[in-house]
This record gives C-alpha cells, sequence and structure tokens, in this order.
C-alpha cells in the first residue's frame, strides 16, 4: 500500500462533490423520508414485532452501501477518459498497490453510507440489541459488497463515463430487484431460485441480521466468493486489455 | 550520416522507393546501451481494412541526446511512441531501453512520460498531484523543484481543473519530470500552448536535458524540432524517412532554392538545365529547386540573359519537410502501399 497515493486518492473522493453526496444522498434520504412518516408502524406484528424503521434501517444500509461500492469503482471511467489511467501506467506502481487503493476508496464510501444509514436510524429511535448484532450485520454487509466493489472497478474499466450514470443505475435496481432489496422475493420457485445465486440477495440477507436473521450458510459464503472472484478475475482482465487511447 | 539518397529525394514519389535509412552509424563508443527500436510495426484494423500505422521502424538513441520525432499527423509518430513505452505491443520487432524492456523501464522508475492526450487527474491541487506522482517512484525530484523547474511554482495550490490549456501542459510536464527519469519522452508537449508557454517550455526543458538526460519528443512542428533537438528523426506514413542533424537534413533535400522574374518561361527548359531538379512557375515569378545551384544560376543566366530579381536561399527545414514528407504528389502506383525492399 502506498500511503501518499491512497490519502491523495480518498481526498479526492471527497472533494468531488456532486459525486461524493449524489451516491450517498439517494438511500438516506429515502429513509428519512419513508422511515420517517412510517415511524410507529411495525413490521410482522404477530411474530417478530419489528418497527418499520429498523427493517427499512437495515435494509437500506446494504442497499446503499452497493450503490457506493459500484459507483466509487465506476469513477475509474472518468479517470480513463481523461487519458489519466495510460499515465498511471507509465509509473512503477504495481496494478496490486492500483486495486487495493481503488478497493479501499470503495470501502470507504461503503461505510459513510453504512454510517449514515445507522445515524439516521438512532434519529429514529432505531434500537438493535444485543450490541453485537450491530457488529454482525455490519461485518456481514463489509463481506457482503466485496462482488459489487469488484463490479464497480470492472465497469469503470469497460464502459465510458457517458455511459456510466445509466449502468450504475440500472445495475444497482437488477441487483436490487433481483436479490430481493426491493420487496422481498417469494419464499419458492424460480424468482427464489435466481435470488439465491445473486450476491445482492446474501447483501440484503446480511442487511437482516439486524432484525433477528441467522446471517449466512454455506451456500451463502459460497455465492459472494464465487461472485467476488469472478468479478476480480474480470476486473484484471478488463485493466490489462485497456492500454489504449480512449 | 546523411541517410538519404541525395539523388532521386528530389523525384516525386522517390521517397517511397528509398532504402530504409538504417540505424544511425555514429560511433557509439562505450557508452551505457541507450534506446533502441528494431523492425516495429504495428497495424490497426479499421472500417477500410488494416491500417499499416508503423512499417517497419528502427531508431537507435545514444544516452544524453535529444531527439525529435518529426512528421505530419498520422505519420506513426504516436503509435511508435505507444510501443516504446510499452502501451501498446508491436506486431513485430523489438524495443530495449537502457538494456530493459519497457515493463522493466517504467518499473525502475526510468521513464517520465507526457503523453499527447490527457487531462490530469481532478480534485487535487497541482502541487498535491506532483506530490502524490512523486511517491510513486523510487528516486524522485523534490516537489518544489519540479514545480519550479516546470515554471508552475506560482499555480501549485490551484485546483489542476481550473487550470489554462498552457497551464495543464506544464503540469502534465511536472508530472513526467518530478520521477526524475533517464529518458524523458513527450508526445507533441507544446500542444495547446501560447507562444509565451512554449518558450518556457523549452527554457525547462534546457535545464532538464543539461542534466545529461535522454529526451524524445514528437512534434509536427518544425522549428520545434530545429531548436531543441540534437536530431531529428522524420517519419511520414509509418516510416523513418531521415534520420539526422537538421542541417543534414537540408543537405539531403537537395539544398538550394533560386528564384527569379522571368516573363513567359517555359517549365521544361528550365527544369533540363544543369542541376535543377524541378521547376515551378507561378505568374511570372520561377523557383528551381536544385541539386547544384552554382552550375544552375551559370545556365540559366546564359540561357535567360533577360531574367531578373535573382535570389538563391538554402532550402528551409520546411522545404524539406514537405519534400519528405509529401503524399499528394506520390505517384499511385502502389509504391507506397508496398513494405520496403
Amino acid at each position: 500500500m502506498n500511503a501518499s497515493y491512497t490519502k491523495y486518492e480518498l481526498m479526492r473522493l471527497i472533494r468531488n462533490k456532486r459525486a461524493f453526496i449524489f451516491s450517498l444522498i439517494f438511500p438516506l434520504a429515502l429513509y428519512l423520508l419513508i422511515a420517517g412518516s412510517n415511524k410507529d408502524a411495525i413490521i410482522l406484528p404477530d411474530t417478530l414485532r419489528i418497527k418499520f424503521p429498523t427493517y427499512y434501517m437495515v435494509s437500506m444500509a446494504g442497499y446503499g452501501a452497493m450503490i457506493a461500492a459500484i459507483s466509487a469503482g465506476a469513477r475509474i471511467a472518468v479517470e480513463r477518459s481523461t487519458g489519466w489511467n495510460r499515465q498511471l501506467r507509465l509509473t512503477p506502481l504495481p496494478v496490486a498497490t492500483y486495486f487495493r487503493t481503488k478497493v479501499t476508496t470503495s470501502y470507504a464510501m461503503a461505510l459513510v453510507s453504512i454510517g449514515l444509514l445507522f445515524a439516521a436510524g438512532l434519529l429514529y429511535g432505531v434500537r438493535i440489541t444485543p450490541f453485537s448484532r450491530w457488529l454482525e450485520m455490519t461485518g456481514l454487509l463489509l463481506v457482503g459488497i466485496l462482488p459489487f466493489v469488484a463490479m464497480g472497478v470492472l465497469v469503470g474499466h469497460l464502459l465510458t463515463s457517458d455511459s456510466m450514470g445509466p449502468a450504475i443505475g440500472g445495475g444497482s435496481a437488477f441487483f436490487g430487484f433481483l436479490g430481493g432489496m426491493w420487496a422481498p422475493l417469494p419464499e419458492h420457485g424460480a424468482l427464489h431460485i435466481i435470488g439465491e445465486g445473486i450476491p445482492s440477495f446474501w447483501l440484503a440477507n446480511a442487511s437482516h441480521v439486524g432484525v433477528g436473521a441467522p446471517g449466512w450458510g454455506l451456500k451463502g459464503w459460497a455465492v459472494i466468493g464465487i461472485w467476488s472472484l469472478a468479478m476480480a478475475v474480470l476486473a484484471g482482465w478488463a485493466y490489462r486489455r485497456d492500454t489504449k487511447r480512449v | 550520416m546523411a541517410l538519404l539518397d541525395g539523388e532521386r529525394i528530389g523525384q516525386a514519389g522517390a521517397v517511397q522507393s528509398l532504402s530504409l535509412p538504417t540505424a544511425v552509424g555514429l560511433p557509439r563508443v562505450a557508452r551505457p546501451a541507450g534506446i533502441s527500436l528494431v523492425g516495429l510495426t504495428k497495424s490497426f484494423r479499421s472500417p477500410s481494412g488494416p491500417v499499416r500505422a508503423v512499417r517497419g521502424v528502427d531508431i537507435e538513441i545514444a544516452p544524453g541526446e535529444t531527439v525529435a520525432l518529426l512528421g505530419p499527423n498520422g505519420a506513426g509518430k504516436s503509435t511508435t511512441i505507444d510501443m516504446l513505452l510499452g502501451l501498446s505491443k508491436p506486431d513485430s520487432g523489438q524495443v530495449s531501453i537502457f538494456g530493459m524492456t519497457p515493463t522493466e523501464a517504467i518499473a525502475n522508475g526510468a521513464i517520465g512520460a507526457m503523453l499527447q492526450t490527457g487531462a490530469v487527474l481532478d480534485n487535487l491541487t497541482v502541487r498535491e498531484l506532483i506530490d502524490m506522482m512523486g511517491s510513486l517512484y523510487p528516486q524522485p525530484l523534490g516537489v518544489e523543484e519540479t514545480l519550479d523547474l516546470a515554471g508552475i511554482a506560482d499555480i501549485g495550490d490551484r485546483r489542476t481543473n481550473k487550470l489554462s490549456g498552457g497551464q495543464t501542459q506544464r503540469v502534465r510536464f511536472a508530472v513526467a519530470m518530478v520521477s526524475n527519469p533517464d529518458l524523458l519522452v513527450l508526445d507533441e508537449p507544446t500542444v495547446a500552448m501560447d507562444v509565451e508557454s512554449r518558450h518556457k517550455f523549452w527554457e525547462s526543458m534546457r535545464i532538464f536535458t543539461g542534466r545529461g538526460k535522454t529526451v524524445l519528443f514528437a512534434t509536427h512542428y518544425l522549428e520545434e524540432a530545429d531548436a531543441n533537438a540534437d536530431r531529428i528523426i522524420l517519419m511520414a506514413r509509418g516510416e523513418v524517412v531521415a534520420d539526422g542533424a537538421a542541417t543534414e537534413i537540408k543537405a539531403a533535400t537537395g539544398g538550394r532554392q533560386i528564384r527569379g522574374t522571368l516573363p513567359g518561361a517555359d517549365r521544361d527548359a528550365l527544369r533540363s538545365l544543369p542541376g535543377v531538379r524541378r521547376a515551378e512557375l507561378r505568374g511570372d515569378s520561377i523557383t528551381l529547386y536544385c541539386s547544384d545551384s552554382d552550375a544552375a544560376i551559370r545556365a540559366l543566366l546564359q540561357a535567360f540573359p533577360t531574367i531578373r530579381d535573382l535570389e538563391i536561399t538554402g532550402a528551409a527545414l520546411e522545404e524539406a519537410f514537405l519534400q519528405l514528407t509529401a503524399t499528394n504528389d506520390v505517384p499511385n502506383d502502389g509504391s507506397n502501399q508496398g513494405a520496403q525492399p
């Protein structure tokens, strides 16, 4: 890890106010609006009696982290469009360090997004006990976004800066829907089977740890692991082929 | 080391049939390995069939030389530089930089490069950007030293996205220099610079080359190549068409021109004079491009005693450049399509 390089990349992330705000504000605003107007609603009143703001907070934390992770990596497209990546290749910066730095900045974005959602939840009176459940949920969320961090780096190397907006929007909607983040998937059937093979399903699952779900079994770890590996390999391939003048 | 076939250079289309200039034959005794490009070729696919962007380029550069890669747009300069830097893989041929492959040379921090396209990374100040880039190299120059050298100390605190075109170019120059490289490669460095920036830029460059660095810069400005390089490599249509000092390139193209006023002149009669390679008529004024201007002027005065306003000049580099890189007046006999014999 090159400390100076990482420091400046993080500074750039924060200074790019438009991108910084927009990739964080959507899940947060949605939460503040919807949870705010349903503060006292109860989900599954007969059994679990989970308050709506709690359920919605953990869900949005996962969804927001996913969007933040994808869009942070996707910003590479902007750097490529200016020819900066070609310049970077003429330095001794090792590829692994370059990727580690990109992953670090993506995780920084995701952490900020999760933190904002948690803060908003606390503001609305969300209490999750025991405290270890907060930690377990956050830990699984951070593992669960790994495929999306790699996916962001991949699309950043594949697409142009013009097509970035639709790609992020479409991609997060696709994974949000199929993973059951928008609305719960049916318990059985094709949609459920597809959903289980998709990392956002397990990301949603990680969220639900905050409201009492048991977390991932072997299947969950396998899906996240395979997707992370596949995305990382593809991102590496996209990086290597991308030496042309853009 | 005149590498051109002086007999044939003046004839239209002769450039194509020139034998390929071989690596320059200057004695390079007991010096460490420099830059060597051997037999580089590169083709690109295009809708109208493959484009042979580089067709067998051989270049040798000794350590400490400042070399201009001169040629019109589309000559293959940028493609050659991309292959030199390892950004693009040659179809055939070899690149060696101080005895290393491009990848090794870059990993060692031996190369600083300023590419043709490209802005700089945004959301940083100029000073931060230079500091960041320096941190990637084993033995960088100091940040302030680099800013001074590039003449941008006054804009060190400015954000990189708030710079003029000329300022951006100088920041990119600083990015190339901060690595303190042994080889500095600049692709069209003064594009987008105004006259003053350009002047300052070359001033900085001279300080840098004064430290014994090897420099290769591409340009399509003749004056720039003439004024700032020890040696000019002229490229056209993917080939090296001339390689030598600026004066040699001028000499190789046959040297001098005779101008005068001669109403009713006959072009063929003028061209048949001894020592004349080519004649042009524009109204009453004539221009003769000579291989031997002394013989030509004697014969001219004898044959056309009424000629006046006579003027003999050394051919401008511009003229040499046009002759060597001309494509328009090349007969379309296919000779410019094929490989060199």
